[in-house]
């Protein structure tokens, strides 16, 4: 799925929108601060709606289009937010070589959702993910910052119901 | 201070943590309390050991006793055995060593005996998270040196007679690119690293960030001394937390003694390191694009010259040298750039760190001497390829790299010889691939990954890779005609001598070295529409060979296209046209009857 386009509606919150400006506060006059800002209010939001990167702009006084483009050049900006459960697993060469293809199909036929997509209750997303340095334990899946390694297709289920 | 009589070393590298370092401390602590121990014996948080493959990893000292697989529940024998009685629990000793008795301590086992760990010295030895240990290893004695007995030029000339080259990929030589920025007139230049390390596969940085984090920033203090910047950057993955947060630590550290900040050691020279995070875009570790990207822009690469040490970051003097280079500098300082040169190779001095991955029985971080013959490293080091499979190459360099066929195995490893056979040093990855991978298949893994990273900007990169990529898709699909190996070499020269930065220029190095050593799967796959690797899935049949088959039935429940049909006890038939290939049948088949091919 292309991300370059946000179709879920902003719902930030005034506390949310408060730390933001705090960011951009500090950043404003650091050089090459845009990014450092972008990756916390991603922290903050979840995402980056373009209410957001409208925020973003203003508070650093950059065209918006600069912005939305780094947004969508670089994969770890999401135009769209993530499952509570950000299910990733690696796409390393050690990975491949390994087998997580089988991994893959196995979490997306579990769960529903295709890769780079959220389960309609918003509890899981699915990406596949630039290797993660952890070739030793290939293959490698990660649920938010838990890393599971050694998988089998067998595992995905004990590890899929540690996360309800 | 109490007197420690017993260290405990938990491996809290990523492989580790991940297979329950953390439960594994958390242990040792109870158990040590419950015991009486926790005043004589010591648990400590170490970085990467390098044998991700047999984690959690912990090694006992003195003794030096090194135990694999263990886990919390192992913990109180370990104490109750070990180190209250004494006796190690033979158990869980690493045995890979020839003779398994001898083998208790680390550096005698098969994995470790060759090794020369001087980027990785550290690793696995200290807390990376409390510079008094990195002190106690002659920590920031490199740096006092070089401010108070050196001038800049004899930091540069030292550095340039070790022979330190680049360990990010391209091998330039360390000193001429210092330097080339010393070189540069200006009051602001800049010192900087590059971590963010992006080849798959590759994973030495991560290590080096997470179990020795000050040695980098130790070795940047002493590289803006010697070009004469006051300012640094450390660009690394957002993919790596751990390494982020040591790195922050470290860098608090530091400034609180005094390392990093305003007139450090009481000289008048200053300097200080700010951390920036990719966002996750490979091509970032080209050094221009990494360079924009600190900019705070979309990381696309420039035009090279100017070179950045002419002009880099914010348009002034700029040397980038990535991680592992970095982690050479201080031992080189400390102990003399003949003693690092001493090591190695003509062209190639010191030690590379390699990370092995792939179908090899001891994943995991190696650092040996340049010159080690590829076999020493997969046979000896490496433990061989597991469940009995031939070895068929190994791939190095990662998507800008190559794969080394089985035929060139006693090639020693060093930047010359890999140029030589057509393949590169690259980062240090090592993927070893047995006989059941598809060279066709990595390589159109390889370019789907450079497609996917490709920044756009100019055309031979964006558009001829994809066609590389079509191509070798139409391949695997069984499609292809012997014209299109010829499309694939002429495209690869193009968008070698056409693409605009490393990433492209590189891009078709997979595709032309198995084009060039495993040509004739490539033909299998055009010509007889046949994967002989059975691993393209397009090209699989799966049949049941009669003489065989008891007519179990097993075959036909286990199916999920209801593709297998027959009569009980007399021999069943797949139906091609239902069969999806996924080849549960064979797994399920007792009696080896059903084949692939």
């Amino acid at each position: 799925m292309p991300n370059t386009k946000t179709v879920v509606p902003y719902s930030g919150t005034p506390e949310q929108e408060a730390q933001l400006k705090a960011v951009i506060a500090e950043y404003k006059d650091v050089p090459g601060g845009t990014m450092p800002v972008m990756q916390q209010a991603q922290e903050i939001f979840g995402y980056l709606p373009e209410e957001v990167q409208i925020m973003i702009a203003e508070g650093m006084g950059i065209p918006l289009e600069e912005v939305y483009g780094i947004s969508t050049f670089y994969s770890l900006y999401n135009l769209n937010p993530k499952g509570q459960y950000k299910i990733t697993v690696c796409l390393g060469t050690a990975c491949y070589v390994k087998g997580y293809q089988a991994i893959l199909d196995k979490i997306v036929a579990r769960l529903g959702c295709p890769v780079g997509s959220i389960s309609k209750d918003g509890k899981y997303s699915v990406d596949a993910t630039r290797c993660v340095g952890a070739c030793g334990l290939a293959p490698v899946m990660m649920v938010n910052d838990d890393v599971y390694g050694r998988m089998t297709p067998d595992q995905v289920d004990d590890v899929l119901a540690k996360y309800k | 201070m109490n007197f420690v009589r017993a260290h405990v070393l938990v491996c809290t590298g990523t492989g580790c943590s991940s297979a329950g370092a953390e439960g594994i401390i958390s242990a040792f602590e109870d158990q040590l309390k419950k015991n009486g121990l926790d005043e004589e014996v010591r648990v400590v948080k170490t970085g990467c050991l390098g044998l991700c493959a047999k984690g959690p990893n912990v090694v006992v000292y003195p003794e030096g006793v090194y135990y694999n697989y263990v886990s919390a529940e192992d913990v109180p024998e370990i104490v109750e055995e070990h180190l209250l009685k004494g006796r190690p629990v033979t158990r869980l000793i690493h045995g890979d060593a020839e003779d398994a008795s001898k083998a208790t301590n680390l550096t005698d086992t098969a994995f470790y005996k060759d090794q020369v760990r001087i980027a990785l010295r550290n690793c696995g030895v200290i807390n990376p998270e409390d510079i008094d240990e990195y002190i106690a290893y002659d920590g920031y004695a490199a740096l006092a040196k070089v401010l108070t007995e050196m001038t800049p030029q004899q930091v540069i000339d030292e550095i340039k007679a070790s022979g330190l080259k680049g360990r990010g990929g391209a091998g330039f030589p360390t000193g001429l690119k210092w330097q080339f920025a010393a070189n540069s007139p200006g009051p602001v230049k800049y010192a900087c690293c590059n971590a963010d390390e992006g080849d798959p596969g590759a994973f030495m940085d991560r290590s080096v960030l997470e179990g020795d984090p000050h040695s980098v920033l130790e070795a940047m203090t002493i590289a803006g001394y010697a070009i004469g910047a006051t300012e640094g950057y450390i660009y690394v993955r957002a993919e790596y937390p751990i390494a982020v947060e040591r790195l922050k630590k470290a860098l608090e550290q530091s400034h609180e003694y005094g390392f990093l900040g305003k007139n450090i050691f009481g000289t008048d020279f200053s300097f200080d390191i700010g951390i920036r995070l990719g966002s996750g875009a490979f091509v970032c570790g080209e050094e221009t694009a990494l360079m924009v990207s600190i900019e705070g822009k979309r990381g696309e690469p420039r035009c090279r010259p100017p070179y950045p040490a002419v002009k880099g970051l914010f348009g002034k003097p700029t040397i980038l040298n990535n991680v592992e280079t970095y982690a050479n500098v201080c031992w080189i300082i400390n102990h003399g750039a003949e003693a690092y040169a001493a090591l190695g190779t003509e062209g190639s001095k010191g030690t590379k760190v390699f990370a092995l991955g792939g179908k090899i029985n001891n994943t995991g971080l190696v650092e040996i001497p340049m010159g080690t013959p590829l076999r020493q490293i997969i046979e000896e080091i490496g433990g061989g390829v597991p469940n009995g499979k031939k070895f068929k190459a190994v791939q190095t360099g990662g998507p800008s790299g190559a794969c080394i066929p089985a035929s060139q195995i006693d090639v020693p490893i060093d930047y010359e010889n890999l140029t030589r056979i057509g393949a590169m040093m690259g980062s240090g990855g090592m993927i070893v691939l047995d006989e059941d991978d598809c060279m066709v298949d990595i390589a159109k893994f390889f370019l789907q990954f450079t497609v996917d990273e490709s920044c756009g900007k100019c055309s031979p990169c964006r558009i001829g890779i994809k066609r590389m990529y079509d191509i070798l898709d139409r391949i695997t699909a069984g499609k292809g005609t012997l014209e299109d190996l010829d499309t694939l070499e002429e495209l690869a020269a193009h968008i070698k001598g056409n693409a605009l930065c490393g990433l492209g220029q590189t891009a078709p190095n997979p595709v032309l070295s198995t084009l060039k050593n495993f040509k004739d799967e490539y033909v299998a796959h055009v010509v007889e529409k046949r994967c002989p690797a059975g691993s393209c899935k397009a090209l699989l049949n799966y049949t049941i060979d009669p003489a065989k088959c008891k007519g179990c039935s097993a075959c036909s429940r286990v199916c999920p296209a209801d593709a297998i049909s027959g009569v009980v006890r007399s021999p069943f038939v797949i139906d091609q046209s239902k069969c999806i290939k996924c080849g549960s049948c064979m797994e399920k088949c007792k009696f080896g009857a059903i084949s692939k091919g």
